[in-house]
């Protein structure tokens, strides 16, 4: 079941990381748009977890899975967040 | 309890001072963009005819002459370096020999960054059965930049450089407490180098590793001991990357000063670089109470280890 309130949760989260303009394509790659740098990833998964109540595991700290809002999203999705 | 006394550290840094500007210059980009990056200023290479072994040599003789000891009360060497040439003998046997050490045994870590924190972990538990042990991080990162074309990405950040330090079951300065390591190769890729090909990096990956398993071992090998982090009154950690440093003393709370750093004028020198921060840090009166050694690398290893004044 979609959440509805996910997607303006983690558009919140992104703003407070970042100042820059969030890609309006789903799938544009948040590091090549450079949206995000390596020092902001971890201030976004951290944010993440608090946000959404959940535990990123250190098997999950792949950057391609935080890739995207699509990525994101379905990160959570598949979460239970 | 370990019974292991950290006595000592020394260091030894090459002469060459390499500014960001004349990285910059070979790379395209320029000397502030390196510094916002890393918080370096400069880094220091060894010449063409310098190895990794005359670098823990150098660091070695400063250790022991701070300790006040001959090399022949040595038990074990052992030398930490991710950058030494490969094939054997690797450089320990080498630098036990030009120590004037014969039969004593010579042990190579060949690992980047972490080398030195695992050689620390090790040590402690060897002094009963050894004596004392020499640990050595030395690395000539300039070569492996070298021997490929110069990435943007990779040589903004490192130096070449040796530090050591001589644990003993004796008496000494620091009791190691505790120690922890973990490695975990499922990310052995994203941090690479085999001199058949360029250094490879995933910088994401790195750092988003790097960020949260530091504060997480620390706070782990804190935990065992009953230590909380505002009373550690130095993290002698991997100098990485000043970003990176200022976000796990973030991370534990605790204020930037705790986290010595001297990346600005070395870079990242890998397995060398936490002993090398350890020498300055105790040239200079530390104030007493626990310390927090602790690094990541490529592997991923990463750990942390506990001591405290004595």
């Amino acid at each position: 079941m979609p959440d509805s309130t996910r997607r303006p949760r983690l558009l919140g989260i992104l703003k407070k990381i970042t100042e820059k303009p969030i890609p309006a394509d789903d799938d544009e790659s948040l590091f090549e748009s450079g949206l995000l740098d390596s020092f902001a990833l971890p201030d976004l998964v951290s944010a993440l977890e608090a946000e959404f109540a959940i535990k990123v595991p250190d098997r999950d700290l792949n950057p391609r899975k935080f890739d995207s809002l699509a990525r994101i999203e379905t990160y959570l999705e598949d979460h239970g967040a | 309890m370990s019974t292991a006394f950290l006595q000592a550290f020394g260091a030894h840094v090459p002469d060459r001072v390499v500014t960001n500007a004349e990285i910059a210059a070979r790379i395209g980009r320029t000397a502030d963009w390196i510094e916002g990056a890393t918080g370096i200023r400069e880094r220091r290479w060894a010449a063409s005819e310098t190895s990794v072994a005359d670098l823990a040599v150098a660091a070695a003789q400063d250790c022991l002459q701070r300790a006040g000891v001959e090399a022949s009360t040595l038990g074990l060497v052992m030398v930490a370096s991710g950058s030494a040439r490969p094939g054997f003998p690797g450089p320990a046997a080498e630098v036990a020999a030009r120590l004037g050490l014969e039969g004593v045994p010579a042990l190579d870590v060949p690992m980047a960054s972490a080398g030195a924190l695992f050689g620390l972990a090790l040590a402690s538990q060897l002094t009963e059965r050894f004596g004392d042990v020499l640990v050595i991080g030395a690395e000539k990162m300039s070569a492996i930049l070298d021997a490929g074309p110069l990435d943007p990405n990779t040589a903004i950040l490192f130096g070449d450089g040796a530090g050591a330090a001589l644990v003993s079951s004796r008496p000494g300065r620091w009791r190691i407490l505790d120690a922890v390591l973990h490695s975990d190769g499922q990310f052995r890729d994203d941090l690479a180098f085999d001199w058949a090909s360029p250094l490879r990096m995933n910088g994401l990956s790195v750092i988003l590793q790097a960020s949260r398993k530091l504060p997480s071992v620390i706070e782990e090998v804190l935990a065992r001991q009953g230590v909380v982090a505002r009373d550690v009154t130095a993290f002698l950690l991997h100098q990485a990357n000043q970003n990176l440093l200022v976000r796990v003393a973030k991370a534990l709370n605790v204020a930037p000063g705790r986290v010595f750093s001297n990346v600005a004028r070395y870079g990242n020198t890998s397995s060398a670089s936490m002993l090398i921060a350890a020498a300055e840090w105790s040239r200079d009166d530390p104030q007493p109470g626990p310390v927090i050694f602790s690094a990541f690398g490529a592997g991923f290893h990463w750990g942390a280890l506990l001591a405290r004044s004595v």
